[in-house]
This record gives C-alpha cells, sequence and structure tokens, in this order.
C-alpha cells in the first residue's frame, strides 16, 4: 500500500491551505526528512517534510492548488519495493482524521508558556471527534465489552465520547456515563490535556463542545427521526440562527368578517363553504399586494421582490408539518382559495402518506400559521426560509373592547407577523400588518 | 567539569531508562542517560535475562532425565557448572552490547557514574566521589530501579547467605539450598538448584507459595514443585542465620508451630526489593520518599516540577515490562502525544519461571469477589490437551475469571509449559476489552498449547469440549 501524504495542519487553527509548491517530481526518490513541499497559509509559508523513505508514486494535488483542505491526501509514496502498480489500487478519499501524533502542539519551551495554552485551547475546541471519528460513516468505535455494558445500561453509544485507542469507547467511559450521567463533557476535558512541558502554566479549561446529551439510563425511549423531523429540525434551527426575527402584534376585529362568511355560506345554492381561515388567506393576500415592498425574501447580497403573491399555509399532519401554497392568492375568489385549500390539505394529511409535490409547498414570501382552532390566543412564529414573514393567527374570541369611549364586546383575533429584518423594516410591516386587519375587519374590501 | 544540557535526562539505563530514552529520542528530543554500571540494568545483566538462560540450562538438563520417556538412551549424564554459568554471562553480555548499540543509534549520549539531582534542572554526574559532569535539562526521569532487600538477622555475606545476584554466579554447585521468600525471584533460583540436583528448601512467610498468584494457581505450583522433591515450609520464618566453616546454619520458626535448626550449604535471600533512592540528590527537593520507594502520580511525576521517576524505584509490580511500559508513558506524556494512557496494573502480566511456569494477568478470582464482581470462573487442565500429551508435558491449568455480568475477562492464570509466552493472549484480550464472546470466537491452532486458553474460557460458561 503506498503511503498517503496528508495536507498537514501548520498550526492548530488551520483549516486548509494553499499547496505553493512541489520540490519533488513524481519518480524522484524521497528520504525521511526531506522537504518535499510548500505549504501556504494566510499567516505564513512553511516546509512539509516527509515521514518515510520512498520514491513520490504520484503528485494528487498540483502545485499552486488553493484552498486544500487540511489532512487531504495531496500525493502518494511509495515504499521501497513497492510497484507503481500499487498506485492504482488508490481511490481518493474523504480527509482522514489526523494521525494522533500529529494532533497536539509539539514541544514548547518552558519559556513560551504563554503560547501552549491558547493552543491547547485550540487544540480543545478543536470539534470532538463524536465516538471516535467514526460518527460520519456511520460506524461508532467501542471496545466488545463497552458495547456490551452499553447495552446493559440502555446508554446510546452515540452520544458518548472514547477516551480509548483514537477516540475508541472503552469501559471507562461508559463508567463514567453511568455515574455523572453527563457522557460528553468529562472525555473532552480529558482529550485536549496539555503537554506537560508548561508545567506550572494555568490552562484555561474550554467549554466542552455543545454535544446532544443523553439523559439518565433507562429513562426514555429512542424515536428515531423520520426524514420530516429532520428537515424541520434543520430547517427551523438554521430560521432561528440566521434569521433576525422581530414580531409585531395587532388585534382585528372579527364581526363583520364572521357575519360576511355567514352570509355567503348561507347563499341558496353555495357549493363551499368558507372558513375565517380562507378569509385570512385572501387578506393577507391583498395585503401583500398593497405592501409590494414587503412581498419579498432575503437573498445574501440581494433581495427578490415577488411579482406574484404566493401565500403558505401552514397544515399539521401526523408526523411534523407540511406548507403548501396558495398561488397568486391575491387574484382568485374565496371560494377558489377555499377549494384549493381544501384539496392541498386533504392530499397533505393523506393516510398513505404526505401527496404533496415539492412545487405545492416551495415558494412564497409569507406563510399563515392558524392555531385559532385550538383556542390559542395568540403567538408567534418561526419564519419558513427563504420567506420573509409569517403570519401566526390566534383564536378568534369574544372580548370586551371599548369603543367611543364605551365598553363593548366584540370577536377578535389576535395577529402577529413574524418579519425578516434583513429585508422588512418595522414600519413596513407594519404597513403590511395594518393593511391585512384592514382587509379582516372590512371584509367587502376583499370582494372589490 | 564539563557542562551539558539536554532536553531529557534519564538517571539509569536499566529496562526503564533506557527505553524511555529511545522513545524520546524518536520524538526528537535531546537525551542523555546516566548510568553508574552496565547499561541494560539488572534486568538485563544480573536479572531476566540471566537467569533465564540458567534456567534453560536447568530445563534441559531436567529433561535428559527423562530421555527414556522420549526414545533416547544415555548414560553418564552430567554438567559442567561452570559453562552454565558461563553461558548465562555471555547471553547478559551479549545483550548489553545490543542496548549500548541501540543507544548509539538513536543518538542518546550515555554518561557512566553516579547520576544525582543537583539544584534545579541539573543532573551531577559523579565518578569515583569527584563530579565529572554537570547535565542540565528541562525533564529528568529518574530510573535507579531497585534491589535486595535485607531483614534483620538476615543479612547476606555475598559467600555463603546470597541475594539473587551471587546466586547467578556460584563459584561451585551448592549441595544444599535454602530458598527465604517464595516471590518469583525465591522461586526460580529454587526451580534452578533443584533441577541441577541440589537439595532446595522453601522457607515462606504467607500461607502459600507465590503469594500474589490466585489461590489455585499456588496451590497446583506448589504440589508440583514438591512432586519434584522440594521441600517447601510456608507460614514459617527464618531467623539467625550464621555462616561458618563454609555451611549457613539457621532457625526455621513455623507459625505456631515448634521452631528447629537447619544447617545448609547456601542461602538465598529473596524477601522483596527496595528502591535505590539513596544518593539521589533528593534531599531539599519535593521529590517524597514512601517506604523506600519515591511518590509519583499517575503520569509519573514526582512532587518537583520536571522531576520524573519510573520503574522499580516507584514500587511494584517490580517488573522490567512495567518500568518499559512507564519510561513510555512518562516521555509521551512530557511530550503532550494524544492516546497516552496511565498504566493500568490489572493489564500487567507476571511471569515466573520455574518448572512449571506461572503467568498471569488481571484479577484473581478471590480478589474478583472482593471487589464485589460476580464471577464465572473457566478451569482447563493441561492432560485434556493433545499437545501437551505430545510434548510430555501434562501438568498444567489455565484458569480464567469473568464478571458475570458483562463477560468482562478480569483474570486469567496460567501454570504449565510456555504458559509464558501463552499468557499475551490474554493480556491483548484485555487491553482490547474483550468479552467472554469475542474469546469463544477466536479461532485458536491446533494443535497448540493455546487451545487450553480457549477451552478455559468455553468452560466459565459451561461449552467446554475437549473435557
Amino acid at each position: 500500500m503506498p503511503i498517503e501524504l496528508r495536507m498537514p495542519a501548520l498550526s492548530p487553527t488551520m483549516t486548509e491551505g494553499n499547496l505553493a509548491r512541489w520540490l519533488k517530481k513524481e519518480g524522484e526518490h524521497i528520504s525521511a526528512g526531506e522537504v518535499i513541499a510548500e505549504i501556504e497559509t494566510d499567516k505564513a509559508t512553511m516546509e512539509v517534510e516527509a515521514a518515510d523513505d520512498g520514491t513520490l508514486g504520484k503528485i494528487v494535488v498540483a502545485e499552486g492548488s488553493e484552498g486544500v483542505p487540511v489532512n487531504t491526501v495531496i500525493g502518494l509514496l511509495l515504499e521501497d519495493g513497492e510497484d507503481a502498480s500499487e498506485l492504482q489500487s488508490f481511490k481518493a478519499a474523504a480527509p482522514a482524521p489526523t494521525p494522533a501524533e500529529q494532533k497536539p502542539p509539539d514541544e514548547v519551551p518552558a519559556s513560551a508558556q504563554t503560547a501552549a495554552a491558547p493552543a491547547a485551547a485550540a487544540s480543545a475546541s478543536r470539534p470532538a471527534p463524536r465516538a471516535g471519528n467514526g460518527a460520519d460513516s456511520g460506524r461508532i468505535f467501542a471496545s466488545p465489552l463497552a458495547k456490551r455494558m452499553a447495552s446493559q445500561a440502555g446508554l446510546d453509544l452515540a452520544a458518548l465520547q472514547g477516551s480509548g485507542p483514537r477516540g475508541r469507547i472503552v469501559k471507562a467511559d461508559i463508567e463514567r456515563a453511568l455515574k455523572e450521567g453527563l457522557p460528553a463533557a468529562a472525555p473532552a476535558a480529558a482529550e485536549a490535556r496539555p503537554p506537560l512541558e508548561a508545567p506550572a502554566a494555568p490552562q484555561p479549561v474550554a467549554p466542552p463542545p455543545a454535544a446532544p446529551v443523553a439523559p439518565p439510563a433507562a429513562a426514555y425511549i429512542e424515536i428515531p427521526l423520520t426524514n420530516m423531523r429532520k428537515v424541520i429540525a434543520r430547517r427551523l434551527t438554521e430560521s432561528k440562527q440566521t434569521v433576525p426575527h422581530f414580531y409585531l402584534s395587532m388585534d382585528c376585529a372579527l364581526d363583520a368578517l364572521l357575519a360576511l362568511r355567514k352570509e355567503l355560506n348561507e347563499r341558496p345554492g353555495a357549493d363551499y363553504k368558507l372558513s375565517v381561515n380562507d378569509f385570512v388567506i385572501k387578506a393577507a393576500a391583498l395585503a401583500l399586494r398593497k405592501v409590494p415592498a414587503a412581498n419579498v425574501s432575503f437573498g445574501g447580497d440581494k433581495i427578490y421582490q415577488y411579482h406574484d403573491i404566493d401565500v403558505g399555509v401552514a397544515v399539521a399532519i401526523p408526523d411534523g408539518l407540511v406548507t403548501p401554497v396558495i398561488r397568486r392568492a391575491d387574484q382568485k375568489g374565496l371560494a377558489a382559495i377555499s377549494g384549493e385549500m381544501r384539496d392541498l390539505s386533504a392530499r397533505a394529511r393523506d393516510p398513505g402518506g404526505m401527496k404533496l409535490k415539492p412545487e405545492e409547498y416551495q415558494g412564497g414570501s409569507l406563510s399563515i400559521s392558524n392555531l385559532g382552532m385550538y383556542g390559542v390566543r395568540e403567538f408567534a412564529a418561526v419564519i419558513n426560509p427563504p420567506q420573509a414573514s409569517i403570519l401566526a393567527v390566534g383564536a378568534g374570541e369574544q372580548r370586551p373592547v371599548v369603543r367611543d369611549g364605551a365598553l363593548a364586546i366584540a370577536t377578535i383575533m389576535t395577529a402577529t407577523l413574524s418579519i425578516d429584518h434583513r429585508a422588512v423594516d418595522g414600519a413596513l410591516g407594519a404597513k403590511l400588518l395594518e393593511a391585512f386587519k384592514g382587509y379582516i375587519e372590512e371584509p367587502l374590501a376583499m370582494l372589490l | 567539569m564539563a557542562q551539558h544540557e539536554f532536553d531529557l535526562v534519564v538517571v539509569g539505563g536499566g529496562p526503564g531508562g533506557y527505553v524511555a530514552a529511545i522513545r524520546a529520542a524518536q520524538l526528537k528530543m535531546k537525551v542523555a542517560v546516566v548510568e553508574r554500571d552496565l547499561l541494560g540494568g539488572i534486568c538485563l545483566n544480573w536479572g531476566c535475562i540471566p537467569t533465564k538462560a540458567l534456567l534453560r540450562s536447568a530445563e534441559i538438563y531436567g529433561l535428559m532425565h527423562h530421555l527414556a520417556d522420549f526414545g533416547f538412551k544415555a548414560d553418564n549424564i552430567g554438567y559442567d557448572f561452570d559453562k552454565v554459568i558461563k553461558r548465562s554471562r555471555n547471553v547478559a553480555n551479549q545483550l548489553n552490547r545490543g542496548v549500548t548499540h541501540l543507544l548509539r543509534k538513536n543518538k542518546v549520549q550515555v554518561f557512566f557514574g553516579e547520576g544525582r539531582l543537583d539544584g534545579k534542572g541539573t543532573v551531577a554526574v559523579a565518578k569515583d566521589g569527584k563530579d565529572t559532569e554537570s547535565i542540565k535539562a528541562q525533564h529528568i526521569i529518574l530510573a535507579t530501579g531497585a534491589r535486595a532487600r535485607t531483614l534483620p538477622g538476615l543479612e547476606p555475606d555475598g559467600e555463603h547467605i546470597w541475594t539473587y545476584k551471587e546466586a547467578m554466579v556460584p563459584k561451585s554447585m551448592p549441595k544444599s539450598v535454602l530458598v527465604v521468600g517464595s516471590g518469583a525471584i525465591g522461586t526460580e533460583f529454587a526451580s534452578f538448584y533443584d533441577h541441577l540436583g541440589a537439595d532446595v528448601t522453601i522457607v515462606e512467610i504467607l500461607d502459600r507459595v507465590l503469594p500474589v498468584e490466585d489461590e489455585e494457581i499456588s496451590a497446583f505450583t506448589r504440589k508440583q514443585l514438591e512432586k519434584r522433591g522440594l521441600k517447601i515450609e510456608t507460614g514459617a520464618k527464618v531467623a539467625e542465620l550464621k555462616a561458618a566453616n563454609g555451611v549457613v546454619t539457621g532457625r526455621i520458626e513455623p507459625n505456631g508451630g515448634e521452631p528447629r535448626t537447619f544447617e545448609v550449604d547456601r542461602v538465598v535471600l529473596a524477601v522483596g526489593i527496595t528502591g535505590n533512592v539513596e544518593q539521589l540528590g533528593l534531599e531539599g527537593t519535593r521529590v517524597k520518599v514512601e517506604k523506600g520507594h519515591v511518590v509519583v502520580d499517575e503520569w509519573l511525576r514526582t512532587g518537583e516540577p520536571g522531576v520524573y521517576a519510573i520503574g522499580d524505584l516507584v514500587g511494584a509490580p517490580w517488573l522490567a515490562h512495567k518500568a518499559s511500559h512507564e519510561g513510555v508513558v512518562c516521555v509521551e506524556r512530557i511530550k503532550g502525544l494524544n492516546d497516552v494512557h496511565p498504566l493500568d496494573v490489572t493489564k500487567v502480566p507476571a511471569c515466573t519461571y520455574c518448572t512449571p511456569q506461572v503467568a498471569s494477568v488481571g484479577l484473581t478470582e478471590k480478589a474478583a469477589k472482593e471487589q464485589g464482581h460476580e464471577v464465572k470462573v473457566g478451569r482447563f487442565p493441561y492432560i485434556g490437551n493433545g499437545k501437551a500429551i505430545a510434548l510430555g508435558e501434562t501438568e498444567g491449568l489455565v484458569k480464567t475469571v469473568f464478571d458475570a455480568k458483562t463477560g468482562e475477562l478480569l483474570g486469567a492464570h496460567m501454570v504449565g509449559a510456555e504458559v509464558t509466552e501463552l499468557i499475551q493472549g490474554f493480556v491483548i484480550a484485555r487491553q482490547m476489552e474483550a468479552t467472554e464472546l469475542d474469546l469463544m470466537h477466536t479461532i485458536f491452532p491446533h494443535p497448540t498449547l493455546s487451545e487450553t486458553m480457549h477451552e478455559s474460557v468455553l468452560d466459565a460458561y459451561g461449552q467446554v469440549i475437549h473435557i
């Protein structure tokens, strides 16, 4: 087997570098310790020494290559006696975990105690080799004894960190997890221990990486994630972490809308049954038409302002939720919206599994989430990127209101708009919500 | 006085010190070793190696008395005692030269003389009481080993009352030998002198021979030794040794029994060892000494920053391979390598080269139970093994101790031919944290003595085949 020459990490923080120059040609003999290539980082140019004797069999990454990730195979070294045909068996592999001996900061002179500390901290904050560097490929390295002890105790090996050779999970890790109930923290600290070269230096303790922490043994059952749950988790985490939300709330009087709805639904020969939500969809669409600057999404270095007004509607389904989109809702009549919504929800909730096509739940600049039917008074929803806003609709309920200086009773629905501040500012958002409220409170305007 | 500077200086060139030095050199440190006598230390020059050479001779001589069993005829079987001893010395010398070469190859500089701490980060080397070198180093590893312990009334005289050292190079073959202490050293010398025809008595203060081994193994070994003609007295003390007129007299005092006097040609004292902590310049430093050994933490650090200690100097088990391993752990920790782990005593194998050999790793059955393990125990005798019968070595026993709940191999205990070569299989199993299933699913070659190991595991789970 040819020896793989890998992109070295020249500092604890280096993640990639440029392969500036090869100092050896293919077929050239190399002795251990000889400089074979030069690597450039943003900070410096460094020489790469060969660790073994042999012949440079193949240059995998050409000189002048930029942004080569640490640990990428950059060349292949044939050991003495190996034939070039050995090279053919080589398949480009993903960057492998760094060989153990290269990981830690190398010998640090005692006088450089301060230098030792940041290096140690950096290695501590290095993403922990979850379950012994095998998590990416799905394989968890654990000793036979550790596997059995984990299964007896109902511990999830994936939640543990190994302290054995190359991050292997061993008996001691299981015992620690059982004792402390916190599998992630302690081994991470142990792994990052500094060399003794600087015995007196105080070592900053880096916080352990935030890894999902398993509850104490046997206090739970495991429910595997469905694909939909994975998507929900990923997208909404991304949304809350990257989209700066702000929230606007308004109370909307529903009495006129309810009266109109009743009237329309009771028309002789009506082949539709309008819901309050159908009105909400229509009102939101019309509000976007009235405030086109809010019919947008944030595109990194630009803002997309849409021609069409497409409104998403969150639909709860057995193992998650989906947001089908009513296209051009501003141009559709209430009956059409109602019929379309009924069809979309029915297919979303199909007992045989969600039957919507991707184009039926993608796009739009705004979604509506209505939890009024569950008695929720008001709430704030998480934006579904790349949309710029989501309207959270609470229950219509009779509340005391003050009208012309006198107390009165009205049916009120609170609507809360969550907005991506990168695309829509407060005043614009307020205009959108005000327009929405206007249509809800004067529903006849929707029919114009 | 010559001044030097190194990254690391190791005081003591035994199996702890020279291995630490080579590992450090591999890790690109500039390394010096200070040795007062011979590179390779006691192990190579006066311990493990030359005794194995002696025992090989003894074993062959023992076999020669059973030549007829194998279909051979020979008369006038005898030996040249000087040649037996000389061979042992040659073996030691050859290996001593080997270590010298290894250190040179790794560019480790060797200073001969007595090393001692001489102020912070400095080791002074003295020859014939005069300081010759002063070596500065950021890291200092003390690896000065240990020597035979002596007890009041049991002092060696070097002529008739021996320690291991004199017992290894006798001028003539004694007719009768009394060995005080039945640890590995005492039992090996007893076995050696018995093979060569001496009248040998072992006196042990505890209630069994090889007292650190599993009780069953102790009992089995005792029976085998006695079958060969060795006399064994346990639970007894030896007192008032006196050498006069070419013989040694003394008293055996059995626990609660009648004391009696004895007269033998030679006495071998093997009552334990004590660390070489003297003249190391430890006074005034923060290096702590307790019960004749330097106190260290799990990374072999003494109380004095930059000063480490390894091997026999820091205490039991007094084994060369333990010292070497500590040397590597200590150096790799100094360099901050990943995947360095403190030594786990329950993964250190122990071997005794008497006939039959004894080897073990991990917890004895008794210790396992005392630690609260519910155990499953397997046993397999050599008599059930084809290879053992073919070799004519049918006396042996392999015992395995498992945790009943987890299947962890807690300990393995073996007595019989070549068990010192076999134990490593169980050591790997412990190191890799194998369970009984891994051992059961392992294929052992047939016909070999190693099959007894497999069968012992199977026996612990009621699946033994050949018994």
